[in-house]
Formats: C-alpha cells, structure tokens, sequence
C-alpha cells in the first residue's frame, strides 16, 4: 500500500467495553484504514464484534476509548448533533433487514435521509432519486409502497437509498443476509456497479463468502481484533 | 412539504384506524364542551334576559328616611327612649334633572330614566286591583325595558290620559284595548284613564300590577309636581352593573341598587353552574389529553424502528420531535373542528326536541365563535401539550438500539 489519498475512514486503536463491573471487551485495539474507492469485506464469527465495529464506524455507537477519522473529520469530540449531521452528509447504511419505511413509497425512502436532513425536498433531491431507482432497476417500482416490494427490491431501493446522497462510504451489515442466491448476486453486483461507477466506498459486514471474495479486500475479526487483512487478488468476474 | 410534516401526516394517515380512533375521542370530548358551554350560556343568557327584560340594570331612590331623636340625652339628663322606624313616604330626588345630567356622565352608563314609582289601586266595575303606578317619560323608558317590542294588543303611547297595563292586570280586571279604568294613588290622587296598550314582560309581578302613564299624569296624581321618585339605568355590560352602581352612589348620595344585589340568589345559583361547567370542561380536557398521549405513546414504541433508521440516516432529533408535536397538535385541532361540527349540531337538535308544546324554545343555546375558538383552541394546545412526552422519547431513542430491538 504506497498510495497516498487521505484515506475515507482511519480507526485507531478503538476499545469497546460494555458492563459497569464485569467489563466484557468486545473490541479490543482495533486499527482499520480504507482508503477512497475500496470494496471492503468485514467478516469474522458470531461475536467477533464485526457489528459493534459498524456501529462505531457509523456514529451510531461511541468507543469506549481510541478514535474514528470520518473523511478527515476527528469525530471523537463532536456531539449527538454534529454526529447526525456528519452521518447525513458521509454515510450511507444499508441493513440487513432493508429497514425501509413501509409507510413510504420506493421514491419516498430515497429522499428521505437527504429530505430530513435539509428539512425540504427539492428537484435535485428527486432527480438524483429518481435517478438511483432507474440504476437498480425500479424505475417502475418508484411509487410503490416499499412494503409492496419483494425483499430484494427492497434491499435494492435501500442501496439506493444509502446512495442517494453521494456518501463517502457506505456502510452494509449483511446487506445479503436474507437474501436467496440469485436476489443476492443481484445485490453485490449493484454495490460493485456503484463502486466501479461513482467511487464509492464501501464497508460491508458479510457472513457470505462468496459475497466476501468478490471484494478487494477481506478483514478478519476474531474476538474483537483484527486477526487478518489482506487484498484479495484473484478477481472472478 | 416540510419533512416533519410530510412524515407526521403521512404516520397519521397510515394509521387510518388509530387516528380515527383518537380524532373521535377528540371530538366527542370537544363536542361535550361545546354543547355543555352552549346550553349553561344559553341558559345563562336567558335568564338574566328574562330578569333584566322587566327590571333595570340599576335604580336610584331617596335614601330611606332615619328615625330622629326628638329629645337627646345631656351628661345630666338620662333618657328612656324607643325608636320608631319613620315611616317611608313617598319623596321626590332632590334636583333631579341635574341627577340624570350627572348620572348620564358616569362611565359605562347607556340609558337613564326619570320616573315616579307608587301604589294604588285600579277599579273597574266591581273588579278592584292594588297595582304599581309607573309615570314614565315614554321614549326615555324604552331604553330602560322595552315595552313597545312587548305590547301583546294596542299600542304604546302614554299621552295624557292614556296607559298601558300589563297583561295579567288586564285580565284581572278584565280589560281590553279602549276600555276606560278607575286608578287612584295612594296619596289620594284619583283619575279615569283609558288603556291603550296591553304587555306582557313574562314575570308575573309586573304582568299583575303595572299601570304605564306619563310622568306628568303619575305627578299629578301622586302630588309631586315636577318631582321623581327613581331614576332608572340601563349598563353597557349587566356584569359591571354592581361596580357602576357603587360609582353613582358615591356621586350622587342615593340608595343605588343594582339588579345583581336585588337577584343575588339568582347570581349565586349561576355562579354554581359555572363552576361546575368548568369542573365538567376540566376532566373532559384531561381525559381527551390521556387519549392522545396513549395513542402516541403507543405509536413511538410501534415505529421505534422507523425512528432508529431516520436517526441513523442523518435525521437530527429536533425533527423527529417535531413529527410528533405535529400529529398531538392536528389530532387536536382536527378533532376540534368535528368536534365543534358536532357539538353545534348536537346543541341545535337539543333545542328543537325540548321545544314545550307551543313550540317556543325552552332551553336556549347559545353558539357564538368565541366559543368555538375557545375549544378549538384548547384542543390544539392540548393535542401539543399531550404530544410532548411521547415526542420525547421519539427523539430520544438511541439508533443502534432502535434497529436491533425494534
């Protein structure tokens, strides 16, 4: 690694305990850097503390000590609305369970982390909506009710949606985990198409390995360290 | 649209059953205030109406003459003596016309009338009746009790000669319009007049006994040339009636009593059904704010989930609170308004059924805007108010949390 962009995310020596007198360490120092344009694979067993790292890594969660470098932001001081803000603007997530709106058309759902953050929707707000639904394929899904959707439009409108304000990194925890086979290769190769196509950066917590061998890099956490990182070289495509 | 009204009314209208649910809960709570409102003002309304219809708002009289000593004690003589109440004839105000100048001037004050009050007896044939002589300036009564719109046969007109009785006296005596009548006074005054007005001002009292006439017929007949016993007035506001009636005390040195002293009983019994409207209004109040408050309350934990992503995707706190502030607030004014609808509805249908067999209305309502205002406002600030908690903890959710657990 001699490239010199400034990278998107720099965790340093993060340390996650939880318990106020039986302290169970569910990360123990760990040191993450991804540079700009990386498809990154998190994987590790149940427990390793991959969704802890996650949370952590998308200001839903504080360290209990070390520090999260957000595009260049120090985030360690900043509080519960600088953290919100700072999520609007350079992360998108995209969950295991989708987590749409049901109450909310496809359309709707991808507006919606831009239209609440700036409190009105605007014309480039859709456009750039309506834009993302065309890429994954629902251009005549848009104003459907996301709970008409089948799950993997719906994970597809959430990818979408995570996207939806140009992140710097988009974080993904399991994004194919209760997907069938075929929904899920449809769903990696958007991420793989958006991260080709726009650069973006992506973060995505996997228990697939297959999911997890078609991305450029693979960290293993094993008991809240980083037990192996590496690139992956062979690239099936 | 704003995003905090955008996903709050969206909330509302994905949740067709619980919001109909609370909007009735509303309206059924405004609807009993404004029907309960409307039906004690009305009454209220009616009866001070009724009790003003036949009386003034204040009437000034000389003040009741005190007994004097005829014989004082010295520090060498000791007396046994008893008093004698005086007895109470019939006096005319000292410099009247220069009274009703001054009273004129009192703020708040819209009509005064000069008049002689007395006793008598009326006689026709074999029919005899002790009545109450009214010598009036006409025009200037009107503005004090309105006869002319209360005439049931004749017209009004006191010139001379003539009078207008009321309707009880008239078939007591068994009168009509044109028929001559006998009055005498108690002073001994003694005249033949003809009746040409018959009215009914509804209390009893004054339907039996009233005997209208010109002042300067009752002066005649009660030999106080130039002279009035009461000056009579009519109030801006029958509420400030006592305040007034206090000033002109002050001013003018004569017994001034204000309907609100001469019905206390009457007021006190009003004052008691106020309270008890406000009791009824308060625990309506709070029971539609337990129901908005439940149904949020239980909206929030249904929708953590929701919050949590919304959260997480970048949607500060603020507006999350807001989206619930929003929903407690048009909750409120939405179900005031069907509320209201139905409330005045309610009020109307009321009014007809209870109508006695004449068809007159025999509980009043009275519906005015002021009211609706009232309760649409009350509902609204009390949508928000009941909104508070639940919006609370909306905010408050922790992201992580809500995602896992919702």
């Amino acid at each position: 690694m001699v490239e010199t962009p400034p990278p998107v995310l720099l965790v340093e020596g993060v340390v996650k305990e939880y318990g106020e007198v039986a302290k169970t360490r569910a990360l123990d120092g760990v040191a993450v850097t991804v540079g700009p344009g990386e498809l990154t694979a998190l994987v590790g067993p149940s427990g390793s503390g991959k969704s802890t790292l996650l949370n952590i890594i998308g200001l839903l969660d504080r360290p209990t000590s070390g520090r999260v470098v957000l595009g260049g932001t120090e985030t360690t001081g900043l509080d519960e609305r600088g953290l919100t803000a700072l999520r609007a603007r350079m992360l998108g997530f995209v969950f295991q369970f989708h987590h749409l709106l049901p109450a909310f058309t496809a359309l709707e759902n991808v507006m919606l982390p831009a239209w609440g953050d700036l409190g009105r929707p605007n014309a480039k707000m859709r456009a750039a909506a309506e834009e993302l639904l065309r890429a994954v394929g629902l251009e005549d899904r848009m104003h459907y009710r996301s709970s008409n959707l089948s799950g993997g439009q719906q994970q597809r409108v959430a990818i979408a949606r995570a996207l939806a304000h140009r992140p710097a990194l988009v974080l993904a925890d399991e994004p194919t985990g209760n997907l069938d086979t075929a929904s899920s290769a449809e769903v990696f190769a958007l991420m793989r198409r958006f991260n080709r196509e726009l650069g973006t950066t992506f973060l995505i917590v996997t228990h697939d390995s297959r999911i997890a061998g078609q991305c450029d890099r693979i960290i293993e956490l094993v008991d809240g360290r980083v037990r192996s990182d590496r690139v992956v070289t062979a690239q099936p495509s | 649209m704003p995003f905090e009204w955008f996903v709050a009314l969206r909330y509302m209208r994905d949740a067709k059953g619980q919001t109909a649910l609370i909007l009735a809960a509303v309206a059924v709570g405004v609807s009993v205030i404004v029907f309960l409102s409307a039906l004690i003002g009305g009454l209220q309304v009616s009866l001070i109406d009724k009790t003003l219809g036949s009386q003034p708002h204040i009437t000034l009289r000389v003040p009741r003459e005190a007994p004097r000593p005829l014989v004082e004690a010295t520090p060498t003589v000791a007396i046994a003596r008893r008093v004698a109440e005086s007895s109470q004839r019939l006096r005319s105000i000292d410099q009247w016309p220069m009274v009703v100048a001054a009273v004129e001037r009192v703020p708040g004050v819209t009509a005064v009338s000069p008049s002689i009050t007395g006793a008598g007896f009326a006689v026709r044939a074999d029919a005899k009746s002790a009545i109450v002589v009214r010598g009036v300036e006409p025009e200037r009564f009107l503005s004090i009790i309105d006869v002319r719109a209360r005439l049931v046969a004749g017209r009004y007109e006191l010139d001379g000669g003539a009078v207008v009785i009321g309707s009880k006296l008239a078939a007591n005596l068994g009168v009509s319009v044109g028929d001559k009548l006998r009055i005498s006074s108690s002073e001994g005054g003694d005249d033949v007049v003809t009746v040409l007005g018959i009215f009914t001002l509804g209390n009893e009292a004054v339907d039996g006994t009233w005997v209208l006439t010109s002042l300067r017929h009752a002066q005649a007949l009660y030999a106080l040339p130039g002279g009035v016993t009461t000056i009579e007035l009519k109030v801006e506001d029958v509420f400030t009636a006592e305040r007034v009636a206090d000033e002109v005390r002050g001013r003018t040195g004569l017994r001034s009593d204000s309907w609100m002293t001469i019905n206390a009983e009457l007021l006190a019994g009003l004052s008691a059904q106020a309270s008890s409207k406000f009791m009824i209004q308060f625990f309506v109040i709070v029971a539609v704010a337990l129901g908005i408050a439940s149904v949020l309350i239980v909206s929030v934990v249904q929708k953590s989930r929701e919050i949590g992503i919304l959260r997480a995707v970048g949607t500060p706190a603020r507006r999350i609170l807001r989206v619930f502030l929003i929903q407690g607030g048009v909750l409120g004014i939405v179900g005031s308004f069907i509320g209201s609808a139905f409330g005045a509805l309610l009020s109307r249908v009321f009014e007809n059924v209870t109508r006695d067999p004449s068809g007159a209305v025999r509980f009043p309502v009275q519906l005015d805007l002021s009211l609706f205002l009232i309760a649409t406002g009350l509902a609204t600030g009390v949508g928000l108010l009941s909104a508070v908690i639940p919006a609370r903890r909306a905010s408050r959710l922790d992201p992580a949390t809500a995602i896992r657990n919702g």
